[in-house]
């Protein structure tokens, strides 16, 4: 922050307000004086869309659950009746769940930022541990949101992933029962996942943002070239290559949401379904505890752990894999040895295993909404090991890799 | 890299095919949801020949009047044969119980069966009918093998004979087609649009709001074109100070 005082209004309404809370302290704070690197990509957007969906998230969701049965004999007409009686009813559902794939999208674009330009690195761990924890949550609101509709794939996905409990040695099946709270998803199920759904993980949610945020203008946004614009600063005490956030990145924000409305809205308005992608053909079947569908997939943005537990020949090793494979991220801060923090100036071994990272992970995607063919499983392991591979010796090859020089000012 | 990338490709090659194998060929349905006769003939269809064993109970038939540009009378003269009040959703007067005991099952709900099944899927499926004696009904089908459903359109479409291929090694003998060899009330090519039509108006139950939503699209598109375009302009104005 600038060395400058804070303004307070004297006279007004905002001079009332600013007597008794600090309205112009934060404004001020947090966007005037909040000074941002001026060489922000088009990378740097996602953070901004982020908070965008969520909030379009809560909102749609707001009005779903007006009309959103949570009963095992009522849902999926109820998800029906909002897509037919309820006046736009079809719009806010769509958005909602298109909502849900774009959220995925934005946040694995968001994550793999912080990957490119190394955002994970001191002083920025907590932001990255928040942010991680953000991820969890909202794959655990993905997860039980996806119940909701109650359709084939609603039900078996749950089944399955609630069943992943049952492989932890003496007390999983317990554990499994009372995550249930039936022994198998019934209605109990559906209650409380939406419980949680609608109440305690968003909750969770806005805390953890909250936190990600006042961690990160605690420190100062990172940027493409990885250099700390607080270490050169002009007279006034404001770093020489920042900017203020408001206008600067703000109206550059509003640009992108416009972008990225677009082609939501395209998506949303033309292509619903994704392909199957983002609505299932199968989740049009009303759950049936008695038949189970030929091929169980789990929605597009958890089939990247899926692979990577099927590809484990051990129920409970694989629970394990899949765990770890998420607890790999949370470490990433220490794992990197690297003395630069982009990508820009790390040498060749970085951006290869960067590359190969990528594509395991896209690859390990499109695994997990395959059926477990011996060939596709086989696949799935040298992915699985080539995901793991990039963490694990990453103290390795970070440190010895040769780096070139970082400018002193960003470029 | 590029090399690199090459051979993943190529290895991942057999992987595609092995997924797409066993998909049968649907023939197109070439739906049209702004063909308003085509889905007031397939109405028709639907409330004739469907309607008696299975439901469409998310569709009420005063929102189909309003979409099929039919009045309410017409509708309730002419469509409404299971219910008295417009307001009503397209139900059936036959029992869960009785359902599963003539038929093994209850008939599937078919609000949204084109979005489950795929309207392609759904048009070859009424075309695929073939005559087995081994069947309950007399009839299998192509695309659903030992399907539990008598051929409700024969008395349109007549009767087909199933068309067999040999495999190549074992002599076995595979359906893969079917021939009519009795042509009911319809010619083929009038019994491919009344399915067609019925498949049309399916898939306008399936999501009545489709063409509502297409309709709207352009305009929000456009809006968003311009909402880019302004955005990027003020963006532009604002950091030409910044270097």
């Amino acid at each position: 922050m600038a060395s400058a005082p804070i303004e307070k209004y004297k006279t007004g309404l905002l001079g009332w307000i600013d007597a008794r809370f600090p309205l112009s302290e934060f404004w001020i704070g947090h966007m005037v004086r909040y000074y941002a690197p001026k060489n922000f990509n088009n990378w740097y957007f996602f953070g901004s869309l982020a908070i965008l969906v969520l909030v379009m998230q809560i909102l749609t969701g707001v009005f779903l659950t007006m009309s959103y049965k949570p009963d095992a004999g009522m849902a999926f007409a109820s998800v029906e009746f909002i897509m037919r009686d309820v006046n736009w009813g079809w719009l806010i559902r769509y958005m909602h769940s298109t909502g849900a794939s774009a959220f995925f999208i934005i946040v694995y674009l968001h994550m793999f930022r912080g990957l490119l330009y190394g955002s994970y690195h001191r002083p920025r761990e907590l932001i990255w541990l928040f942010g991680m924890v953000i991820y969890v949550a909202l794959m655990a609101e993905a997860f039980m949101g996806y119940l909701l509709p109650w359709g084939q794939m609603s039900y078996w996905g749950a089944q399955v992933i609630t069943s992943l409990f049952g492989a932890i040695p003496w007390v999983g099946e317990s554990l499994a029962l009372w995550i249930r709270g039936d022994f198998v998803v019934a209605d109990a199920t559906l209650n409380r996942f939406f419980a949680f759904h609608v109440i305690a993980v968003p909750i969770l949610l806005l805390g953890l943002v909250v936190l990600h945020i006042i961690a990160l203008h605690e420190v100062g946004s990172n940027n493409p070239d990885g250099i700390e614009i607080k270490k050169t600063k002009g007279p006034d005490g404001v770093p020489l290559d920042g900017i203020p956030f408001h206008p600067y990145y703000s109206v550059k924000d509003v640009f992108g949401v416009a972008v990225f409305l677009f082609v939501f809205c395209g998506v949303l308005f033309f292509w619903p379904e994704g392909g199957g992608w983002f609505l299932e053909d199968n989740n049009f079947i009303p759950a049936n505890p008695m038949k189970t569908p030929e091929h169980i997939v789990p929605v597009w943005y958890f089939t990247p752990f899926y692979a990577i537990l099927r590809a484990v020949p051990d129920k409970f090793l694989g629970v394990m894999a899949m765990g770890g494979a998420i607890v790999m991220l949370f470490l990433l801060p220490w794992l990197d040895r690297s003395p630069v923090k982009s990508i820009r100036y790390k040498g060749m071994i970085s951006k290869i295993a960067l590359t190969v990272f990528a594509i395991s992970f896209v690859a390990l995607g499109w695994l997990g909404t395959q059926p477990a063919t011996l060939l596709l499983t086989n696949f799935a392991r040298m992915f699985s090991v080539l995901y793991f591979a990039f963490f694990l010796l990453m103290p390795i090859y970070s440190k010895i890799d040769k780096t070139k020089p970082v400018p002193a000012r960003v470029t | 890299m590029k090399k690199i990338a090459f051979v993943l490709v190529y290895l991942l090659i057999p992987g595609w095919l092995m997924a797409s194998e066993g998909n049968l060929h649907l023939e197109k349905a070439n739906t049209n949801l702004a063909d308003k006769a085509s889905l007031q003939r397939g109405a028709r269809t639907f409330v004739n020949y469907c309607l008696n064993c299975h439901t469409a109970s998310f569709m009420r038939y005063s929102r189909m009047a309003k979409d099929l540009g039919l009045s309410e009378e017409e509708v309730a003269k002419n469509l409404m044969f299971a219910s008295t009040k417009i307001g009503e959703q397209m139900n059936v007067a036959m029992s869960r119980a009785s359902a599963s005991k003539w038929f093994g099952m209850v008939p599937p709900d078919l609000s949204v069966i084109t979005r489950a099944r795929g309207e392609d899927w759904i048009y070859t499926y009424l075309k695929s009918f073939y005559l087995d004696p081994s069947r309950p009904f007399g009839v299998n089908n192509l695309v659903f093998k030992e399907v539990g459903m008598p051929h409700v359109l024969w008395e349109l479409q007549g009767y087909a004979e199933p068309v067999f291929t040999e495999t190549h090694g074992g002599g076995e003998k595979v359906v893969t087609g079917t021939k009519v060899i009795k042509q009911g009330l319809q010619t083929p090519e009038k019994y491919d649009e009344t399915v067609h039509d019925l498949v049309n108006f399916l898939t306008y139950v399936g999501e009545p709001s489709k063409l509502e939503r297409q309709n709207l699209a352009p305009w929000v598109m456009l809006f968003l074109a311009l909402f880019v375009g302004l955005a990027y302009l003020l963006k532009k104005e604002f950091w030409r100070d910044i270097h």
